[in-house]
């Protein structure tokens, strides 16, 4: 059902710009603040743009805000996990010192700090949303390593000479992959709430352009008027952390077979 | 890091070279990096959190003025969290596969998936605007505290009822369970003498996992009510770009979820006697 709704998701961003009804800036100015109608399903917002096409066009800015940050998140979380557990001695405490600290800012005010500084719009937002979930992953990824570290096999390649390189590749990474898959597909449904919380705060993408979070905040000033425009945007960032939430759970029970339920 | 002279900005755009000159040397500016960051940490350790633009001068006693309103807030959202999540988890395990079960399960995917700043905006159009019911903008009294509150603490009952019915369909199954019922103690003793202090743990536990969302949740929930807190000024002080001020308040915000971690750890110890000598 998550996998469904996903690849539902997956093609209207893909797909958004054509089978919008309309143009997402394009104006209706005899129609502003319309509720649902025939030729706009979802009604109109405050400058008379069809508020459907915005939703269908903004799915991209969400989705791929999403998916970028967890995947980054996933690649360096990885790459210092791997380093950390591996290596151990002065890596290892230097690594896990700088996790530890940068888990002590919650993410949401540590998204907030980063996007004030590098300013809104896409770049800022996924660096924001990125930032507060590497920590967590590599200290995931770091367990992990730690439980095949002394493992035989590891010893044994260790031994025979082969470079560390390509023992993580080969031989201790796939060990975490599972472990990461599965964290990271759950983490993608934290990155659109975060990353939409951003957008209703006025620091993710910038106005024009129609992402969830920012036509949230936009329509909460015409809230006794016209209330169906903060109802559907609502609606579709709900759905889709949704989606991602059962997509993980379900992974998890298929892949992982410690875990109970 | 901060893209932009600071002393340029504040000086505004009509100022000339020279009191740009100026504002640069008395705020330090031109000190090298190493020199302003070691006064800045001596500054932090004397209280002295610098120079912000919004209050022209130290902001943490204005940050501070507003720390009751956001501590209310979380407060307000544990309280409610433990009063809810922690019954709705003890009917749905008791009730295990009835219809509480069933409902408390979809009513957690729910709430785990609905942004906290669009749940506060449904209220808002609920209970404000339709029927007048709450005011949703400020604080003008305790009622005031009412939806903001429901928003920030929904993720937080769906987790910890998730979590206390899991606990306790564990416990239910435990052998000293078996043992009260057989000595003839009424099912409701058993839950409320024995099993419930077990499943206060992960109650616990939940709340400390998610002190971060605590603290970022305020943000939002502050922003999207007015509610005068610690919050809602980082906000605007985002949008001054008085960067003095939103460092000031991280540091606040990492100040307490340190704070809370500790109390989550000794309230642990408190609740479960197993740890003591630990």
């Amino acid at each position: 059902m998550g996998g469904s709704l996903l690849f539902l998701y997956v093609a209207l961003a893909a797909l958004g710009p054509w089978v919008a009804p309309y143009g997402e800036n394009e104006q209706d100015l005899l129609g502003v603040l319309a509720p649902a109608s025939q030729e706009h399903w979802l009604g109109t917002d405050q400058i008379g743009r069809d508020l459907l096409s915005r939703l269908v066009v903004g799915t991209r800015f969400t989705l791929t805000a999403a998916v970028v940050s967890v995947t980054l998140a996933a690649l360096l979380g990885a790459m210092l996990g791997l380093a950390a557990g591996y290596f151990g001695g002065r890596v290892d405490t230097v690594l896990t010192g700088l996790a530890d600290l940068l888990l002590t800012v919650p993410n949401l005010i540590l998204a907030i700090a980063i996007a004030s500084v590098i300013g809104a719009g896409m770049s800022g937002l996924i660096a924001a949303t990125t930032a507060g979930f590497v920590a967590p992953l590599a200290r995931l990824i770091r367990s992990r390593v730690l439980e095949v570290r002394q493992e035989d096999y590891v010893q044994a390649a260790v031994a025979v000479g082969v470079p560390d390189a390509r023992i993580l590749a080969r031989h201790v990474l796939p060990h975490a992959t599972t472990t990461l898959v599965i964290e990271v597909s759950l983490l993608a449904g934290q990155a659109v709430l975060l990353g939409s919380a951003l957008g209703f705060l006025g620091l993710g993408v910038r106005p024009p352009a129609p992402e969830w979070g920012t036509m949230l905040s936009g329509g909460r000033e015409f809230l006794e008027v016209a209330p169906h425009l903060v109802v559907a945007p609502g609606v579709a960032i709900s759905l889709l952390v949704f989606a991602f939430n059962t997509f993980g759970d379900g992974l998890r029970d298929w892949l992982d077979p410690r875990h109970p339920r | 890091m901060v893209p932009g002279d600071e002393a340029t900005l504040m000086a505004g755009a009509t100022a000339s070279q020279s009191d740009i000159d100026l504002l640069r040397t008395r705020l330090g500016l031109d000190r090298p990096m190493v020199e302003q960051y070691a006064t800045r940490l001596a500054g932090l350790a004397r209280g002295d959190f610098g120079y912000s633009s919004t209050f022209r001068g130290n902001p943490l006693p204005h940050v501070l003025a507003r720390l009751p309103a956001t501590l209310v807030l979380m407060a307000a959202a544990i309280t409610l969290t433990v009063l809810l999540g922690l019954p709705a988890g003890m009917v749905a395990a008791v009730r295990h596969n009835g219809w509480p079960d069933y409902l408390l399960s979809l009513l957690v995917v729910g709430l785990l998936a609905i942004p906290n700043f669009w749940l506060g905006l449904m209220l808002i159009v609920a209970l404000s605007v339709e029927r007048g019911w709450l005011p949703s903008f400020g604080f003008t009294g305790w009622a005031s505290l009412v939806m903001p509150t429901l928003a920030l603490a929904a993720r937080l009952v769906a987790l910890v009822a998730r979590m206390t019915r899991g606990v306790m369909l564990d416990e239910l199954a435990k052998d000293y369970v078996r043992t009260a019922r057989a000595k003839g103690l009424a099912a409701r003793a058993v839950v409320g003498r024995h099993v419930l202090r077990n499943a206060l743990i992960p109650t616990v536990t939940v709340i400390g996992l998610q002190t971060g969302y605590l603290l970022g949740g305020s943000v939002v929930v502050e922003r999207l009510f007015a509610w005068p807190g610690v919050g809602d000024l980082m906000i605007n002080a985002v949008g001054a770009r008085d960067y003095t001020l939103v460092q000031t308040i991280t540091i606040l915000f990492v100040a307490g979820f340190l704070l809370i971690n500790l109390l989550v750890d000794v309230l642990y110890v408190l609740i479960n006697p197993r740890l003591r000598r630990a």
